[in-house]
């Protein structure tokens, strides 16, 4: 029998061992942003932050979403679930955040570097398709129990599709365009940011959409070590067989995903358009 | 005088085995041998030619043929295998990243078959690009990238986004955008060749017309044998990543190298580049007046069994053209001279006259049309009105006199 197990086991017990301090750094960096982003989400007045999200969702995705908006967080504040959701959003925000600095100069590597780009593939296969209960175990090894290692877990857990989506964004950009660019001296800087970053944001914008989906999933599998939110909520409906609490939790989590995806559609969309025309 | 780009020994390998593939080059190898033995592909084999300065050079090929990769190695955005490119007689291929940014800003811009524009911005924004990468503050930048959309013609639609515009003006934000740089060498890969044929002779003549104001050194590539002829000053054929002939159209299109090019030449309508000086006969019989009276006139007549002749002063002034029937008028009248029968009131071409610019001088009789000097009126030639029908009827390529 080969025991991979054991020998990733080794390794993680190292990682914890001797890099302990650097943890205790990250996770305190992390915590203080968590804890920003939830005060500020709870000094505010419920009705503020309904009213800003709705009129963030109605400037970007129309008056529909921005009714729809307005309704399901006023839904979920009636329900009693205000605290949670906004804990949720928090992580999900700060996790999305930190997945998209990571991810997105990642992918402009892959898309510049053949040689990283074949080693980030397989990389970024691997974390997608691990379960996602997995991140769970050595995120707690580092960080123990708590936010900081759901977010852990969840910047893994959702950062391939910011890696692939800005790659895939990037090679997308006609090879005319980019030699044309070469052609009048442009600096490998200045094709960067003047070409191939512009013509590759809708794309780039739908890997953010979908880390910030991922993101949310992600964040409600983490109430399992006890990052708080609404998947607590839900996880306590499964573990009490409460049905009535379970999907509570689970529509209130169905609103926020609602809202997330279309204004951040929103904006690859938007984008879309005035390219087109 | 230095030339402005002196190509020399270029050569451009496609693939990895490039240091052996080039040893076979020098060996001799032809490109099918190299390519079994190392999997290399020759692009470009040993190109070496001058361009001068405000001369336009058209390369012509099809495709596959190397033109493209050529020109590419031009300004490095293909890296050449071996050989250099002198600009100014400064080696480009030895230039470091920096420099070669420097050239690219300043010295030589490229338009594309394909444009290249930068969708996501309009019109004026894409002309000052080139200006933008060499870092002109706005205003500066915006002015001149102004001043260049009118000379192309696109005043008026500086702010649309060139998804909203046809190709050819699309070409000319193209175009617009590499002058905007004011580079002394321009390269045009195709630049015609997206465009509807009527907005591609269009864009020719516009072409031609700037070129005579800016005299810009201009690197024009085409698959299209006739553009290669209305543009060009000089063009280079090339064939499998050969150039196989380089010369002005006319000598193109009258001495072809080889079949190859011969069999593109047959498809060309010469009539608007063959002149008058490549059909003459530098050596006419002619009748000097005064020294050739009718009897020597008569004399010369039955030598070449010609019915007319030019008439010419001692020093070789073009004076008319006598007719055998009147020459023996006056000779059985007595004359001393042929004065009284010289037809002075012809029509005669310069030695830069086209065939086409010679097709009211048809006439039903046998009458030559004399080529003169426009300086001195001195008879130079003579085209028979046997090879002006021929040249302006039949369009295949007939030995020339």
């Amino acid at each position: 029998m080969i025991r991979i197990g054991k020998y990733i086991e080794q390794f993680i017990n190292w990682l914890t061992h001797n890099f302990n301090p650097f943890f205790k750094m990250v996770k305190a960096g992390v915590e203080t942003m968590v804890d920003g982003v939830v005060g500020l989400f709870t000094f505010l007045p419920f009705y503020v932050v309904i009213a800003l999200v709705a009129l963030l969702a109605w400037r970007r995705a129309g008056w529909g979403i921005g009714v729809v908006t307005a309704l399901g967080l006023s839904l979920i504040y009636a329900m009693g679930y205000w605290a949670p959701t906004m804990e949720t959003l928090s992580l999900i925000l700060v996790s999305a955040f930190i997945a998209l600095i990571i991810g997105i100069p990642l992918g402009i590597w892959a898309a510049r570097s053949k040689t990283a780009g074949r080693i980030m593939r397989p990389l970024l296969d691997f974390m997608q398709t691990m379960p996602a209960f997995v991140y769970l175990i050595p995120a707690v090894l580092f960080f123990g129990l708590g936010k900081v290692p759901g977010v852990f877990a969840t910047i893994i857990f959702a950062m391939p599709p910011a890696v692939r989506l800005t790659t895939l964004g990037i090679s997308q950009v006609p090879d005319d365009i980019v030699e044309a660019t070469r052609s009048f001296g442009a600096t490998p800087r200045q094709l960067l940011f003047k070409v191939e970053l512009p013509l590759a944001l809708p794309t780039i914008l739908a890997g953010v959409n979908q880390t910030i989906m991922m993101s949310l999933s992600m964040v409600v599998v983490s109430a399992m070590i006890a990052a708080g939110g609404l998947g607590e909520i839900v996880l306590k409906g499964i573990t009490q067989l409460k049905i009535g609490l379970g999907f509570e939790g689970g529509i209130a989590v169905v609103i926020l995903a609602i809202i997330l995806d279309r204004i951040t559609q929103s904006f690859g969309k938007k984008k879309l358009k005035k390219n087109a025309k | 005088m230095m030339p402005k780009l002196k190509i020399e020994n270029l050569t451009l390998i496609f693939g990895r085995e490039q240091q052996e593939a080039l040893q076979m080059l020098q060996q001799g190898k032809s490109k099918a041998e190299i390519l079994e033995h190392t999997g290399a592909t020759v692009g470009v084999k040993n190109a070496s030619f001058d361009i001068e300065k405000g001369e336009f050079f058209v390369i012509m090929g099809l495709s596959g043929s190397g033109k493209s990769s050529l020109l590419r190695c031009l300004n490095r955005l293909i890296e050449p295998s071996a050989g250099k490119v002198l600009l100014n007689n400064v080696d480009i291929t030895a230039l470091a990243e920096a420099d070669l940014q420097k050239v690219r800003r300043k010295e030589i811009a490229m338009v594309f078959q394909k444009f290249g524009l930068l969708p996501h911005r309009s019109v004026l924004e894409n002309v000052a690009f080139g200006l933008e990468l060499q870092g002109l503050p706005p205003a500066e930048r915006g002015e001149k990238a102004r001043n260049v959309i009118e000379l192309v013609g696109l005043k008026g639609y500086e702010n649309m986004m060139p998804a909203e515009l046809s190709g050819g003006m699309q070409q000319r934000v193209g175009l617009a955008r590499a002058l905007a740089n004011e580079p002394e060498v321009l390269l045009m890969d195709e630049a015609f060749s997206a465009l509807d044929p009527l907005i591609r002779t269009q864009m020719q003549d516009e072409l031609l017309d700037l070129q005579e104001k800016m005299h810009k050194t201009i690197v024009f590539i085409t698959h299209d044998l006739d553009e290669a002829i209305r543009l060009g000053d000089r063009i280079a054929i090339m064939k499998d990543g050969e150039v196989i002939q380089i010369g002005t159209p006319e000598e193109i299109l009258t001495t072809p190298a080889n079949e190859y090019v011969s069999s593109f030449v047959e498809k060309v309508d010469r009539k608007a580049i063959i002149t008058a000086s490549s059909l003459m006969d530098t050596k006419p019989t002619v009748a000097v007046f005064r020294k050739d009276g009718p009897e020597g006139s008569l004399r010369k007549m039955r030598a070449t069994g010609l019915k007319i002749l030019p008439a010419v002063t001692v020093d070789k002034h073009f004076l008319g053209f006598v007719y055998l029937h009147e020459v023996l008028e006056v000779k059985q009248r007595g004359d001393k001279t042929i004065e009284a029968v010289i037809h002075r009131d012809v029509p005669v071409a310069h030695p830069d006259t086209t065939v086409e610019q010679m097709l009211p001088f048809i006439a039903e009789t046998d009458k030559p049309v004399a080529v003169v000097n426009p300086a001195n009126n001195k008879l130079l030639g003579l085209i028979s009105q046997t090879s002006l029908i021929i040249e302006t009827t039949g369009s295949q390529s007939i030995p020339q006199a």
